[in-house]
């Protein structure tokens, strides 16, 4: 049978890029459908009615939401292919973590240091940064955070590199200064084609953001 | 074959530990508890869990695995006797992650927001939790377990209902979880609640409505206009 696959997303949406990325590490054939984060089409929110959020896989007409749970369905559905999450179940315990400690920490702090001023965002730029140390402790000196691969809590992360500028602009710092292993990282990473071809340039990021 | 050890972590009040006692319990996997005081965080936790200085903590051969729901596809994963938690085809299984992750984000603080609250805030806050726990009752319609016919792991992820909700109840004076509105949830959570092994895990109800009484008192002092 031929898969059907569409993926609802939206650009510069970071959790929609980790989708991408798998998608075209596994080599995925899909059709990508921009929505529009101001007027939400019909599609979305018959695919996704409790969240009404991108991204969307829609795999011969069924919906999968929330990026880290799409991913590890394309994982499991594409499975010969450039696995994505480790073999063995302590690795995948700890990938599972620590993609988990990136959607709960990353993200919302990442907001707040480009959405707030003053107090706030001073605060929130120490706990970026504190959030960040502790990722580069994890990553240590590994190349990637699942070790010798590119798998699942670099997809989890990497997608917030094109972010990066936002938050140096309207945080008035640079990343890495304070955390040149991330960077370094990140810079690895980009190497890959399916990271180099998903990530949208950080500048267009930012002026999407300002236009917006 | 190496010798098993399985450590789990826990406090004695906390519902995330539980999903991993349920699991270890319905596969029959030998482990040892080790009690928490969370209140005075003991240096082994810092040491097994020093990301978030939580319970459950697994430790099973010397190696640590912290989140509950994670903890859940390790023991899944590591021990493949029946009965199995999650289904094989990855379209349920993306599914059961999906509720789960609700259940987590959504639910439980929503209710959580209605538990500390009083008058017209909590009558604000009613709305959500009401929303969410309709959308739980969808999704039980026509099953007896979130997971289907058996108890799986959709259901040790929602299993904190089948005892908080009454718990809240009772200390705040309100119901939250209408019966007559809800039947499929309100079934599933009193099966659940006597479920062989599951009936056997519950903290002391009493304890726990002390406990819950002083959280709300502390949570409604702090509110409060000065």
């Amino acid at each position: 049978m031929v898969d059907e696959v569409v993926l609802l997303d939206l650009w510069a949406s970071m959790f929609g890029m980790r989708v991408r990325i798998a998608l075209a590490e596994k080599g995925v054939k899909y059709e990508y459908m921009e929505d529009d984060w101001r007027n939400k089409s019909d599609l979305l929110l018959k695919m996704n009615p409790l969240h009404k959020k991108v991204p969307v896989l829609i795999h011969n007409g069924k919906p999968v939401c929330e990026s880290l749970i799409i991913v590890q369905y394309i994982d499991e559905v594409w499975k010969d292919k450039s696995p994505l999450l480790p073999s063995d179940p302590y690795q995948r315990a700890q990938a599972r973590f620590w993609a988990d400690f990136v959607d709960n920490k990353v993200y919302g702090v990442s907001r707040r240091v480009w959405a707030t001023k003053g107090e706030e965002q001073e605060a929130a730029k120490q706990e970026f940064f504190e959030i960040f140390k502790i990722l580069e402790g994890e990553l240590g000196d590994k190349p990637y955070f699942g070790g010798e691969t590119f798998g699942f809590v670099d997809i989890a992360l990497v997608t917030f590199y094109s972010w990066f500028y936002v938050y140096e602009t309207f945080g008035k710092f640079s990343i890495e200064a304070e955390c040149p292993t991330i960077i370094a990282w990140a810079k690895r990473c980009m190497q890959k084609e399916s990271v180099a071809k998903t990530l949208p340039d950080q500048k267009k990021v930012l002026e999407s953001l300002l236009s917006s | 074959m190496m010798a098993e050890e399985v450590k789990l972590f826990r406090s004695w009040s906390s519902p995330f530990p539980l999903r991993v006692i349920w699991a270890l319990e319905l596969k029959g996997i030998p482990y040892e508890v080790i009690l928490v005081d969370l209140s005075n965080k003991s240096s082994l936790l810092l040491q097994y869990n020093p990301i978030h200085m939580k319970v459950p903590v697994l430790v099973h051969n010397g190696k640590s695995i912290a989140e509950s729901l994670v903890i859940l596809e390790y023991v899944e994963e590591t021990w493949k006797q029946t009965p199995s938690l999650l289904p094989e085809d990855p379209y349920e299984r993306a599914m059961e992650r999906f509720w789960a992750k609700f259940g987590d984000d959504k639910v439980l603080p929503s209710l959580w927001n209605v538990f500390i609250k009083q008058g017209k805030d909590q009558e604000e806050a009613m709305v959500p939790a009401q929303e969410n726990l309709t959308n739980l009752e969808e999704l039980l319609r026509g099953k007896n377990f979130f997971s289907g016919e058996r108890i799986g792991f959709l259901d040790l992820a929602f299993g904190w209902l089948a005892n908080m909700v009454s718990v809240f109840e009772e200390v705040m004076g309100a119901t939250v979880l209408d019966n007559q509105k809800l039947p499929s949830l309100s079934a599933w959570m009193k099966n659940f609640m006597d479920a062989p092994i599951i009936k056997e895990s519950w903290p002391p109800r009493d304890k726990l409505i002390t406990k819950c009484q002083a959280l709300r008192q502390a949570h409604i002092e702090k509110e409060a206009p000065k």
